[in-house]
């Protein structure tokens, strides 16, 4: 058998796990495994310029793709930076591996020069984690750490290793493991038949329903028979933000996203539903706004893959655990083989009120804003203007704030895994990183991260990555500055006080910024030359392009829940009307 | 309403902080705790007494067995169980009160365990009901010093939490 050293096996293991591609920051803790990094060829490493950019980047591979995100930081400082990144893929359940240097063994607990308890300060926001206290454990750990990140409800695990376990010095034979169970770890696939019968006896009686989809369908792949079983029932859908793309975007049966800047007719749908089947979501305060308000006349179905989502904000009536796609394939078959039939005489009801909904107040039947002209651009029109140089088929990451919201509802997502943001952490900062892991998981593919002038600053570093390795990614800006979400909810509860969400004349000039990176920056302050510059930056293929786009700082984000002690049908449609 | 929960979990390091974590994270109480390996040494028994309705209930029962490091969880209060806990109690003992003290003890089948000029250290063991009892019983005497080692419990029965 062959002898490696700890830092050897490190990286041949996580070869074996399948990575391709490592995103880190090297430093003292981590440098043995650096050192047998520069050695072989099989695992790339993407050098970032701050941890936090590596975590995310490692998320936005793992979301455009489904593979196990991988990240290489070392103790103390490069541990504690890479913490929002992995809250980040936490909240939104994304299956990622972290290794992290430590002190040596004899170090640790003595305050040692860059030690910080890593298991213990990430304790809350991972799936698991493990310390490594011999090198003769190390290749058993990470294949542990890929099958718990990527198995049952996905998400991060840390493995922290002490600078001695990885010594170059001490050489041990190296086997990875072929087949991992873990005596305490049996996630649930199949859902429960009984269950699924009432389900869909549920489902075919139901006169009002609705299908409440979210990540859980992107995250299980099982956006193939979320489909099928939409257009079998012939049932409006909506997304949640997390689960835009799961069902086609520009299908009629798609309702739009629903919750706080969710569209009036899929938050009324949900107010006054009969049935609600909720599919891999989770009843984020940000959809249910009050929870005692919550649907009051639905019977709800919940598919979820982990137990402990399901009745945890709202009460659940026929819950199933298991994988959102084999329960939904489940669920295929017994509507075909029922002799029940959906009642089309309600259905066609329902869908002629929902119609009305959307005639009287749909952003997707007429624009609900004032138009853009001259000099001032509407923010919504950007997203338009991108997804038509797009063709509606790039990716699209986004960092946090109103242009994110924007994103999510004017470009219309047809595909899952190309809506990438940070929906529960909700991390500034998230967006560009994000866009590296998907840039190079795709190198062909259009990729764009939509952001503002306040987010872009958070990870703006990672310019200089992109030009390391060749990401052409196209920045596009949406700049009103100031922190607009913030600004928005200064104008509607704090009567207009701005506090500390503005500027004051202190912004970079982002194209000479984009330029001293060796990118290319472009401005645009006139509506009439939005699309021209548009098409300008996505013909420019090899070369990052920030647009940064002078949009309208008075803007809101509209349809908005009225909170605090709203229901779903309770919103803001402008600044001066409401439902 | 109170709840006696026993979980079975790995003996790792790591592994109490987790449940420990759980608890304060999602906001849960934890009333009493004890912890200890079993006969199988690669397995530990925590039994923790908690309250709270009975949504949250199946919420703190749903997060325990979610945690990589646990084996198995039961709530062993929804049947039929002994529960126990040990108390240990130092009390002021001179001449005069002692057989007071004596008998207080006898009636709760306590045990004098340590016996100095001026003090007694009394065994108790017990439900928490009896432990609590004891201590209303023995308030006359001046208590220096409790200590309570937190339930522990096992299902009645042929009902057990093994691997």
């Amino acid at each position: 058998m062959e002898l490696l050293s700890g830092g050897e096996i490190v990286i041949r293991a996580l070869k074996d796990a399948g990575v391709k591609y490592l995103w880190g920051y090297p430093g003292g803790a981590a440098l043995h495994i650096y050192d047998a990094l520069f050695q072989q060829k099989d695992v790339e490493h993407i050098l970032v310029r701050h941890e936090q950019g590596a975590v995310h980047a490692a998320d936005g591979y793992s979301r455009s793709t489904g593979d196990v995100g991988a990240v290489l930081v070392t103790s103390g400082p490069g541990a504690t930076n890479a913490i929002t990144g992995i809250a980040t893929a936490y909240m939104d359940s994304i299956p990622m591996v972290v290794i992290s240097g430590q002190v040596p063994r004899d170090k640790i607990g003595q305050d040692a020069f860059q030690e910080t308890d890593m298991v213990g300060i990430s304790r809350p926001i991972v799936k698991h984690s493990f310390l490594v206290m011999d090198a003769s454990e190390i290749a058993v750990v990470i294949a542990k750490a890929f099958y718990i990140a990527k198995t049952g409800r996905p998400g991060p695990v840390i493995v922290d290793i002490p600078k001695d376990v990885t010594a170059p010095d001490h050489r041990i034979p190296y086997e990875y493991p072929e087949k991992i169970k873990i005596r305490s770890y049996h996630p649930t696939t199949k859902g429960h038949a009984g269950q699924v019968k009432r389900a869909v006896k549920t489902l075919l009686a139901a006169k009002r329903p609705v299908i409440y989809s979210g990540g859980g369908a992107i995250l299980g792949d099982a956006s193939a028979e979320l489909t099928e079983l939409t257009k079998l029932l012939n049932f409006p859908i909506t997304n949640t933000l997390m689960g835009l793309g799961a069902f086609p975007g520009t299908d009629p049966q798609f309702l739009g996203m629903l919750g706080m800047h969710g569209t009036v007719e899929a938050n009324n749908a949900m107010h006054e539903a009969d049935v609600i089947f909720a599919v891999g979501a989770r009843f984020d305060d940000r959809v249910t706004n009050t929870p005692s308000k919550f649907c009051p006349s639905a019977k709800i179905i919940h598919i979820d893959v982990d137990p402990t989502s399901i009745s945890k904000t709202v009460a659940i009536d026929i819950p199933i655990v298991g994988a959102c796609s084999t329960v939904l394939r489940q669920m295929i078959e017994e509507v075909k083989a029922s002799k029940e039939t959906p009642d089309q005489d309600a259905l066609s009801q329902w869908w002629s009120k929902i119609n009305e909904w959307r005639e009287r107040h749909g952003i997707y039947t007429q624009p609900r804003h004032e138009p853009s002209s001259g000099n001032i651009i509407k923010p919504q029109d950007v997203i338009r203007s991108l997804y038509r140089a797009t063709k509606g088929d790039a990716f699209i990451t986004s960092d946090v704030g109103q242009h994110q919201m924007f994103a999510a509802q004017y470009y219309l997502f047809d595909k899952p895994r190309r809506w990438i943001n940070s929906g529960g952490l909700g991390t500034m900062g998230f967006g560009l990183p994000a866009a590296m892991g998907v840039q190079l998981a795709h190198p062909d593919a259009v990729v764009a991260c939509v952001t503002g002038e306040g987010s872009i600053q958070m990870c703006i570093q990672e310019l200089s990555t992109c030009l390391q390795y060749g990401f052409p990614i196209k920045i596009i800006s949406l700049n009103n500055q100031a922190l607009g979400m913030v600004r928005q909810w200064q104008d509607m509860q704090y009567s207009g006080r701005y506090s500390s969400s503005l500027y004051e004349d202190s912004l970079p000039d982002f194209v000479k910024l984009a330029e001293s990176f060796g990118h290319i920056g472009m401005r645009v302050s006139n509506f009439d030359e939005l699309d021209d510059k548009m098409a300008e930056c996505f013909a420019l293929k090899d070369r990052v392009v920030f647009m940064d786009i002078n949009v309208d700082r008075n803007e809101h984000v509209y349809p908005m829940l009225i909170a605090p002690n709203g229901s779903m049908k309770d919103m803001k449609l402008s600044k001066t009307e409401r439902t | 309403m109170r709840r006696i929960i026993s979980v079975l979990m790995e003996n790792e390091p790591g592994a109490l902080s987790r449940v420990i974590g759980l608890f304060s994270q999602r906001g849960y109480n934890i009333d009493t705790l004890t912890v200890a390996p079993t006969d199988d040494l690669t397995l530990s028994r925590l039994t923790l007494t908690t309250h709270g309705s009975d949504q949250v209930i199946e919420q703190i029962t749903k997060n325990l067995n979610k945690l990589i490091d646990v084996v198995k969880v039961i709530d062993l209060t929804v049947g039929p169980h002994v529960e126990r806990e040990i108390m240990l109690v130092k009390v002021k003992a001179n001449d005069a009160q002692r057989a007071e003290i004596n008998h207080c003890v006898d009636v709760f089948r306590g045990q004098i365990v340590d016996v100095n000029t001026n003090a007694y250290i009394l065994q108790v063991v017990g439900s928490s009901d009896k432990n609590d009892a004891f201590i209303e019983a023995i308030n006359y005497a001046d208590i220096l010093e409790l200590v309570r080692s937190g339930v522990s419990g096992l299902a009645r029965g042929e009902k057990i939490l093994k691997v």
